[in-house]
């Protein structure tokens, strides 16, 4: 398909419309999705994992046989059995129906907080990278000031000082990720900065602010998708760490950390259920995330396409 | 030729594993090669030829194999040898020089010590006298100074002088077979005749034998011996260079000839025979708006002019900054460097201007400025009587001026935003700026656009990563004219393409100027291609203005030493 098979003086070639199909690019991009998981299965058991952490999320309230927050002291501390899969706590509760129930919590933390730090954090590196100057320096010295501290220790003087809720959880995860999402874009979108196709879109008569959000974002949003699945994990573990010192969510909501929390002081006697399921899931989780963020690399990736 | 050749290709087919199933690369090619020998190795992008050198030093990539057929290189069967024996062979027996000087240096290493490595790895100097040996090859290599350069670093060096310290690399063991991979894409014409006479001599002084990979036709002629030309895999025809060129026998080896611009040469004739007798018709039936508004412009002022343009940046020196910080004394003024010294000249309506020079002249930093995306330091930019040089860049953008002025970009594939589509790329400025075609949908005027470029419509819909590079260019063109401008900068908009690709699009550039009225200011090194599209042209070295004339007078008769030296330097083929 070269031009110069069509090559013609300008008003030779006549050709039909076609009808234009408006999923064709994303049956393309489903296509290509298959074949990045066929070509490597682990980015498919993946999405696999992902897809049951959204179930969980979603409907694990209806799923679970018990009701997560019903005590019964005659129950607790069971070891699994197939009444209870995961066991019971020193109240009673189903350990397995506390932990699918907890998804949901955890899963929108760290969605909500990865959403808020893209927006703050994409958007000012973007800015950064592209106008340079004082919008650089002011980006790169918050971002560097945040790195300054170590990122749980931050985390937790913010939930500290805003209160215990899970709103402020995250807000501070989304503050400590800060910077990894303001280098990044900054970094992307300075190289981008002088590309061909940008100051082709100066001589379209685009505005600096349009180029940046029309022509450069767009460009850049693959890459912060793979970043944002890469920090899910991370946001995850934060969100559980805070609970697990007791800040943040409060019992008896069912909560990874506050159940690893709990479980913890019964390990030494022997209750080991009660910490190692929802630790599990915890694991299962940021394991997810980090192997679909690779995954997500390659399948953005315009290297491997075609 | 000797019984046993050098190097002896028989029946090679290289093939490809690919997500569309294999593809092959190259099919049940015959090449040899005698001892001593300069081969030249034609193809346009894709043709194979670079693949069939990577199967001779046996470097294909992961997904490529050599499926049939053999190579045998001084005997040893190089499709069977083992990994050690080819570690061995390569740089010590063949070589190789890529594309790219500066990718194939370290650039934390001085290319001295990178000198050294070759000379060690290969056991060809003893630890106590590498260092002399390292600087005795730079020498002749024809690196001046070799003492001092020694110790210098690859971003220290010009593109030509990275090319000849990798030629130094590949030639520091005195290998029997140098294979050169487009050894001169993106050097300067002068360069490129400076480091290929260079390579010439070398291997003809050690009685090497060379495969010269090139898309240029006319640089394989002059420096090669024999030709091999390459199609879509296959080899079409193998002949001494002066054959090749007297007389062609292969229809394709015809086709790249007439595609190739040279003295004497019309922008019709590039065009392969069926289509050049098509454009010519149309020429002639559409009215001839050229001479008419050559005419009847003649007399009013010129669309452009600029007047002693100066464009100053600061030079930023190691020495400068660190003085500043540790200086006792306050720190010297700022040194300014001159990308544009004081240039003035004048474009008219419908008039087609060439602007050439080599690499870091400023006829880039002249065409940004023009174009209003970068400010100047001095001088006016008179455009239609209006000072557009006044106006800072940043608010030219949304000016109903910046419709009148467009430009065309060299590499099509950046100048693309890979997420946009054909028509999403094209309909860009006339959303933005509004169409001089009033009340006509968006969809339609794009539809307009492409048929006027030659864009088949179903492409609009695809992505620049879709397209091949001819419609890419073609796309760029189109955005360029859709908002009906008077001024068109084309900075290389062809150097990126292949020669048959060149020649359509030069002739859609010239169809669209006679059609639409337009003036172009061409931006180029290639002086082959200026003659063929433009009336002017203006010679430009180091900021400054050489020589400018009408093309024919300027490349005719050349004033200037300088650009006789430009001329001189363009590979002529044997006649």
């Amino acid at each position: 398909m070269r031009g110069k098979a069509k090559a013609m003086p300008a008003p030779a070639v006549m050709a039909e419309t076609p009808p234009r199909r408006p999923l064709a690019g994303l049956a393309a991009m489903l296509r290509h999705g298959r074949y990045v998981i066929s070509e490597n299965p682990v980015t498919g058991f993946a999405f696999g994992l992902f897809v049951l952490i959204v179930i969980a999320a979603l409907f694990g309230p209806y799923l679970v046989p018990h009701d997560p927050l019903a005590s019964d002291t005659a129950a607790a501390l069971k070891p699994p059995s197939l009444k209870h899969w995961f066991g019971t706590d020193q109240l009673g509760r189903d350990v397995f129906s506390r932990v699918v129930v907890a998804t949901r919590l955890d899963f929108f933390i760290a969605i909500a907080s990865v959403a808020l730090v893209f927006l703050m954090g994409g958007l000012a590196g973007v800015a950064a990278g592209f106008f340079g100057g004082w919008t650089d320096r002011i980006v790169g010295r918050i971002a560097d000031t945040i790195m300054a501290f170590p990122l749980f220790v931050l985390a937790m003087g913010i939930v500290a000082a805003l209160g215990n809720t899970v709103q402020n959880i995250v807000i501070a995860t989304a503050i400590v990720n800060f910077p990894l999402y303001a280098r990044v874009a900054r970094a992307e979108a300075n190289v981008r900065r002088e590309a061909g196709f940008v100051q082709a879109a100066r001589l379209s008569g685009n505005s600096e602010v349009r180029i940046l959000l029309a022509h450069i974002l767009p460009n850049i949003l693959p890459i912060m998708i793979v970043q944002m699945s890469l920090t899910m994990g991370y946001a995850i573990l934060n969100a559980a760490g805070l609970s697990f010192i007791g800040l943040g969510v409060r019992p008896p909501t069912a909560e990874w950390g506050i159940m690893v929390a709990e479980g913890s002081a019964f390990m030494v006697s022997g209750e080991w259920w009660i910490a190692f399921f929802p630790g599990a899931a915890l694991m299962i989780a940021v394991f997810c995330f980090n192997l679909l963020g690779d995954g997500l690399r390659d399948i953005f990736d315009p290297q491997r396409r075609t | 030729m000797v019984a046993i050749p050098l190097l002896d290709i028989q029946n090679l087919t290289v093939e490809f594993a690919t997500r569309r199933g294999i593809v092959r690369a190259v099919e049940h090619i015959n090449i040899t090669l005698a001892k001593g020998e300069t081969l030249g190795i034609v193809g346009e992008s894709g043709s194979g030829k670079s693949v069939t050198s990577y199967a001779v030093m046996r470097i294909l990539d992961r997904a490529g194999r050599i499926a049939e057929g053999s190579v045998h290189f001084t005997g040893l069967d190089v499709r069977n040898a083992p990994e050690d024996a080819m570690r061995d062979l390569r740089g010590r027996e063949m070589s190789m020089i890529f594309q790219n000087p500066r990718a194939a240096l370290n650039p934390i290493r001085k290319v001295g010590r990178q000198i050294e490595d070759v000379l060690l790895q290969h056991v060809q100097a003893a630890p106590n006298e590498v260092t002399e040996k390292a600087i005795e090859i730079l020498d002749r290599v024809r690196i001046a100074r070799p003492r001092e350069r020694y110790h210098a670093y690859p971003f220290e060096l010009s593109g030509g002088m990275c090319q000849r310290v990798v030629i130094a690399l590949a030639l520091a063991c005195r290998p029997r077979l140098l294979i050169a991979d487009e050894p001169t894409t993106g050097l300067d014409v002068t360069t490129q005749k400076a480091v290929m006479d260079l390579m010439v001599d070398l291997t003809r002084a050690n009685d090497m034998a060379t495969i010269l990979i090139t898309h240029d036709l006319g640089l394989a002629a002059a420096y090669c011996e024999r030709v091999v030309v390459m199609e879509k895999g296959r080899v079409v025809e193998t002949a001494s260079s002066e054959k090749i060129f007297k007389s062609p026998s292969h229809a394709y080896t015809r086709k790249l000839m007439r595609a190739t611009p040279r003295p004497g040469a019309s922008l019709r004739g590039l065009l392969p025979e069926d289509m050049s007798e098509a454009a010519e018709k149309t020429v002639k039936a559409s009215p001839k708006p050229n001479g008419k508004t050559k005419s009847s412009d003649k007399t009013k002022a010129p669309l452009l002019m600029v007047d002693k343009l100066l464009k100053e940046y600061p030079r930023q020196g190691l020495q400068s900054s660190l003085a500043k910080l540790f200086g006792p004394r306050p720190a010297p003024k700022p040194e300014v460097f001159r990308a544009v010294d004081g240039i003035s000249f004048t474009v008219d309506r419908g008039e087609s201007v060439g602007l050439v020079g080599e690499s870091g002249c400023g006829k880039s930093t002249t065409s940004m400025m023009l174009m209003r995306l970068i400010d100047k330091t001095d001088g006016t930019i008179m455009f239609d009587g209006e000072d557009i040089g006044a106006i800072p860049a940043k608010k030219f953008a949304r000016l109903p001026l910046r419709r009148r002025i467009q430009m065309v970009f060299q590499d099509p594939t950046d100048s693309l935003n890979p997420r946009f589509t054909a028509a999403r790329a094209i309909a860009d400025p006339i959303l933005r700026l509004g169409d001089p075609e009033d009340g006509m949908p968006v969809r339609a005027r794009c539809e307009e656009l492409a048929r006027q470029v030659g864009l088949p419509l179903d492409l609009l819909g695809r992505f620049p990563h879709q397209l091949s590079g001819g419609q890419k260019a073609r796309v760029g063109i189109a955005r360029a004219i859709a908002l009906k401008p008077d001024l068109i900068v084309l900075d290389e908009p062809t150097a990126a393409l292949d020669v048959s690709v060149q020649a359509v699009v030069l002739n859609l550039l010239q169809d669209l100027k006679e059609s639409l009225g337009m003036s172009y200011l061409f931006v180029s090194h290639d002086l082959n291609v200026v003659r063929l599209l433009c009336d002017r042209v203006i010679v430009m070295r180091a900021g400054k203005i050489v020589e400018q004339g009408p093309t024919g007078r300027v490349l005719g008769a050349p004033e200037a030493d300088y650009t006789r030296d430009l001329l001189a330097a363009i590979p002529h083929p044997p006649v």
